[in-house]
C-alpha cells in the first residue's frame, strides 16, 4: 500500500516540478498569457483545466487497449470536448462572474496542448489510477504556474491581491494589459531557467533550453513541429 | 461595406489576434525561430481559418440552431475543424503537391491551433452574419501571419546575440521580443474607435 501511494507521489510531484507544463515544458501558452491578468482568474482556470485533465485522462486511459492507433487523436479530441462541455454548464451555473471574466478561454480547454499532450503520452501507455493523478498533478502545475503569474501581474499591475489593496506605488497598468503577459511570462520563465541551472548540472540546463526552444517539446505533435523546425 | 473593412483592419491590428488576443501563442513561439518556416505556418493557417469559419459558421447556423443544440458547440466546432484539416491535406496531396509540400507539414499541428477555434467561437459571441465572420476570419489570420514573420525575423537577428543571458536564450526572451511588439500594436488601438 505504501509504495503504492509513494508512487502516485511521485507521479503528483513530477507534474508540479519536474515537468512543470508552463515552466518546464512550456506548453499551453495561451491561456497562461490570458487569464493571468488576477489571481482568482490563474487559479478559476487551472482548477477548470486540472477538472477536465483528470477526467479524460482516467477516460482515454480506460479506453486504450479498444481504441485503434490510427484514429486516436480525434478520438482523444471528442472525449476531452466532451468533459469541457461540461466544465462550461458546471460553470455557467456555480461560478457565473468567473465563467464571464475567463469568456472563450474555457471552450479552448478542449485545444489546450497540455491536455492532450498527457494523454497521448501517460493516459495512452498507463493505468485508471496512474493516469488521474497524472491529471491532478499536472493540473495542479498548471494552476500553481497560473496563480503565481496571476499574483505578480496583480500585485504589480493593479496594486491588490485577490481584490485586496496591497502596495502604496503607482501600479504599472501596463503588466495587467496583454504585452505585460508575454513580458511576466518572459522573466519568470527565465529566472526559473536560471534557479534550475544553479541547483542542478549543466546537464539539465541543456535539457531545458531544449525543451523549451520548440515551444511544443512535449505536445502530441512534437515530432512533426521538429521536423517544420529542422527545414 | 465600411463597417467590414472597419472590422477587417481592426482584426488585423487593433485586435491582432496573437498580441492581443492570446490565441494561437503555441505556434507562435515553436515555428516562430526561422522566417520561411514562419510564413508557411503563417499561409497554412490563414487558409485553414477562413475555410474553418465558413465550415463552423454553416453548423451553427443550419444545424445546431435548428436543433436547438446550440450548447455542443465546442465539440461540433472541433470535430468540424478536425475533419476539415484533414480533408484539406488530402485534397491538398492529391491537387497540388508543391503546395502541399510547403504547408502539409503545418497542417496537423493547425488542428491543436487554438486561434482556429478561437475565431469560429468569437464570430458566434458576436452573432457575425456570414460575410462578417469571413471578414473577421480573414482579418484575424492576416493579424497571424503579419506578427508570426516579423516575430521570425527578429528572432533571426537577435538569435546569435552574446549579449542575451544564457537563461534568457531562446523562448524567454522571444516572449519579452513579443511583450514589446504588443505595445507597439496598443498604439494602433485609437486608430478605430
Amino acid at each position: 500500500m505504501s509504495n503504492i501511494l509513494k508512487d502516485n507521489f511521485k507521479i503528483i510531484s513530477n507534474g508540479i516540478i519536474t515537468e512543470n507544463p508552463t515552466f518546464v515544458q512550456c506548453i499551453g501558452l495561451c491561456p497562461t498569457l490570458a487569464v493571468t491578468s488576477s489571481v482568482e482568474n490563474g487559479i478559476g482556470m487551472g482548477l477548470a483545466a486540472m477538472c477536465v485533465l483528470i477526467a479524460s485522462n482516467a477516460v482515454i486511459s480506460l479506453l486504450r487497449k479498444i481504441v485503434p492507433d490510427e484514429i486516436r487523436i480525434p478520438i482523444f479530441i471528442v472525449v476531452i470536448a466532451g468533459f469541457v462541455t461540461i466544465i462550461q454548464f458546471v460553470m455557467e451555473g456555480f461560478a457565473p462572474a468567473l465563467n464571464k471574466s475567463l469568456g472563450i478561454f474555457i471552450p479552448l480547454i478542449v485545444v489546450n496542448c497540455i491536455i492532450l499532450a498527457r494523454a497521448e503520452a501517460f493516459a495512452s501507455k498507463n493505468g485508471v489510477l496512474a493516469s488521474a493523478f497524472d491529471g491532478l498533478g499536472m493540473g495542479l502545475g498548471f494552476t500553481i504556474a497560473l496563480a503565481f503569474l496571476g499574483a505578480i501581474r496583480e500585485i504589480l499591475g493593479n496594486g491588490t491581491f485577490l481584490g485586496a489593496q496591497v502596495v502604496d506605488f503607482e501600479p504599472a497598468l501596463l503588466v495587467v494589459l496583454a504585452p505585460g503577459g508575454f513580458i511576466v511570462l518572459g522573466c519568470c520563465m527565465g529566472a526559473f531557467r536560471a534557479i534550475r541551472a544553479r541547483l542542478n548540472t549543466q546537464a539539465a540546463f541543456a535539457a531545458d533550453s531544449k525543451a523549451c526552444e520548440g515551444g511544443c517539446g512535449c505536445c502530441a505533435f512534437s515530432a512533426k513541429c521538429g521536423a517544420a523546425n529542422k527545414d | 461595406m465600411s463597417n467590414l473593412l472597419l472590422l477587417f483592419i481592426s482584426s488585423i491590428f487593433v485586435n491582432n489576434i496573437l498580441l492581443s488576443r492570446f490565441l494561437g501563442c503555441c505556434p507562435f513561439m515553436g515555428v516562430s525561430s526561422k522566417s520561411e518556416t514562419a510564413r508557411g505556418m503563417g499561409a497554412a493557417v490563414v487558409f485553414v481559418i477562413v475555410l474553418a469559419s465558413l465550415m463552423t459558421w454553416i453548423t451553427y447556423n443550419f444545424l445546431l440552431v435548428p436543433l436547438g443544440l446550440e450548447y455542443l458547440y465546442t465539440l461540433s466546432f472541433i470535430l468540424v475543424i478536425a475533419a476539415l484539416v484533414q480533408f484539406v491535406e488530402l485534397a491538398l496531396k492529391k491537387l497540388n503537391p508543391v503546395l502541399y509540400k510547403s504547408l502539409g507539414i503545418f497542417l496537423p499541428l493547425i488542428t491543436t491551433n487554438c486561434a482556429v477555434l478561437g475565431v469560429a467561437v468569437l464570430n458566434m459571441n458576436e452573432n457575425y452574419t456570414l460575410m462578417q465572420s469571413l471578414t473577421n476570419a480573414l482579418g484575424s489570420s492576416l493579424g497571424f501571419l503579419l506578427a508570426i514573420s516579423l516575430m521570425a525575423g527578429i528572432r533571426e537577428r537577435i538569435e546569435n546575440n552574446a549579449g542575451i543571458p544564457k537563461s534568457l536564450r531562446g523562448l524567454p526572451m522571444a516572449l519579452i521580443t513579443a511583450g514589446l511588439m504588443s505595445i507597439a500594436f496598443m498604439g494602433f488601438s485609437n486608430m478605430i474607435k
